[in-house]
């Protein structure tokens, strides 16, 4: 008997030899071949391009990120019956974030679903996730007038975000990009290409926009430079998923397999004021009141390395008497505010801000302290 | 690059001097990226060939360090506590420990320059 094994295929975004070309360190991300640093030699690296994007400007490839589209006269009840935020709510041109949950009140992915047009929804899904997501939302929107096509393979996506990030896109577009709120799109030349889809949004905690742009290797590096050229005088760089990883942990941003799995439920992830639990049924509510009334059994909580040590992925949370009572979802040094932070689940019992903790770093505990979140905030617009 | 000639390397990429001064090289701080975290044992510690000696953190990952061959160590550069940044900057230079080598034949195991050269370039990344 033979055992036929799938041959795993690395995938590749459009911008694959342009990364490559600029010397990116690249790594395997769920299956994909995607630049995690961009060179020392160039200005990147984590730090660099994490520091560019809080005081300037930067650009990612996020083409990895999947997209799948609802339309149709049911549109709007198929995606208010597979998410949990209220879709109602979206003006046409609007934006928010959301998730798809199992009937557990668990993740399928977390998501952000556009309303393009009357009755047209977009929603921007994790690479990882992509067939899952696709799959969940064509079987669980069967009863519904709606058409539900998967575009992932569509678009080029790439992110420009940072304070500068409307300077530079607004000298390659006749979009009025200041008239775009954050978590709102617009549509608008760019480099040449017509009714181009520009999104305010974006991974980073701070501002910027997601660009969605045709996929073919030719239109996306000449607009990728076209991003970098404009950006020059704004001291733009090429940012990779290490710096993604960093910027979105500095601003509290959930990552679906750390922060939101399909054994974490809305509450204990802290993602209440995104789900509308009031609106008519939704997969997941029932469990999620259930789960409401029986109280939280973990929470997210943000810790700061107090004594020298940095918290990483999956290690042990300990309380102040070194008991095992929690686990990292996510931890690193945190470049912008130059402290070593994790988002951890514990008990609520030891979830107040300025509970003493320990981490246990290479069989060693290590102080750290509960602190508010998200640990950065962007500053207001004067 | 030319790797220093006056040093002998580990495939697990730390360099060693005749007097028992230890590093990493430069290729392991190009591979690590930003280095933010040295951890190194404390003076007269006992250290062992092939085993770990400490550790080096960067943003985004976790590396053991090798002791290229057993000794005792003698000192510590204190002052990657507060600049660990120092040894993106000159890894050949910005030494971690110097050991008492136990058995100087130890040394004649290891990689010339040339042949650490050669290792990291068919190592590389197509």
């Amino acid at each position: 008997m033979s055992v036929i094994e799938a041959v795993p295929v690395v995938r590749k975004t459009a911008l694959n030899a342009v990364h490559r070309q600029m010397g990116a360190k690249m790594v395997d991300f769920n299956g994909w071949d995607m630049p995690v640093e961009y060179p020392a030699a160039i200005g990147c690296g984590i730090v660099n391009e994490h520091m560019a994007v809080r005081n300037g400007v930067g650009i990612f490839d996020v083409s990895h990120m999947g997209d799948i589209r609802l339309s149709g006269p049911g549109a709007l009840a198929a995606v208010q019956h597979i998410s949990m935020n209220d879709a109602s709510r979206l003006a046409i041109g609007q934006a928010q974030y959301s998730a798809l949950l199992y009937p557990e009140g668990t993740f399928v992915d977390d998501v952000i679903v556009h309303r393009l047009g009357e009755d047209d929804y977009l929603l921007v899904i994790n690479a990882g996730t992509r067939e899952k997501d696709f799959n969940w939302v064509h079987d669980n929107t069967r009863q519904f007038e709606c058409k539900v096509e998967h575009l992932s393979d569509d678009f080029t996506q790439i992110a420009i975000q940072g304070p500068k990030a409307v300077d530079v896109l607004q000298k390659l577009t006749d979009a009025d990009l200041s008239a775009v709120k954050f978590y709102w799109v617009t549509r608008g030349s760019l480099c040449g290409l017509k009714d181009i889809l520009l999104g305010r949004t974006g991974y980073t905690a701070e501002d910027g926009f997601e660009i969605y742009i045709p996929a073919d290797e030719a239109t996306s590096a000449r607009v990728w430079y076209a991003i970098l050229e404009a950006g020059k005088e704004f001291g733009i760089v090429p940012c990779g998923l290490g710096a993604r990883n960093t910027l979105r942990l500095e601003g509290k941003l959930p990552l679906y397999g750390h922060e939101i799995s399909d054994s974490i439920n809305v509450w204990e992830a802290g993602l209440d004021r995104f789900c509308k639990i009031e609106k008519p049924n939704f997969i997941g509510r029932a469990a999620l009141e259930k789960a409401k009334a029986a109280g939280l059994k973990k929470t997210l909580v943000g810790l700061e390395m107090v004594d020298r040590g940095i918290a990483r992925d999956g290690y042990k949370v300990l309380d102040a008497d070194g008991r095992e009572i929690g686990y990292v979802t996510s931890g690193s040094p945190a470049p912008f505010l130059k402290k070593n932070i994790a988002l951890a689940y514990v008990p609520p019992s030891h979830a107040a801000v300025g509970t003493k903790l320990k981490v246990e770093v290479r069989a060693q505990g290590v102080q750290a302290q509960v602190v508010p979140t998200p640990f950065y905030k962007r500053p207001k617009k004067a | 690059m030319a790797y220093p000639t006056d040093r002998k390397y580990t495939k697990e990429h730390e360099w060693i001097t005749a007097d028992g001064t230890i590093g990493i090289t430069n290729h392991a701080q190009d591979s690590l990226g930003d280095i933010v975290f040295v951890e190194l044992p404390k003076v007269g510690a006992e250290i062992a060939a092939g085993k770990t000696f400490g550790t080096v953190e960067s943003v985004k990952a976790v590396s053991d360090l090798y002791a290229p061959v057993s000794g005792i160590v003698a000192a510590v550069n204190d002052a990657l506590a507060t600049s660990p940044e120092q040894v993106n900057k000159d890894a050949h230079a910005a030494w971690m420990i110097k050991i008492k080598v136990k058995d100087p034949a130890e040394l004649n195991g290891l990689l010339s320059s040339t042949d650490y050269d050669k290792f990291v370039s068919e190592e590389a990344p197509h």
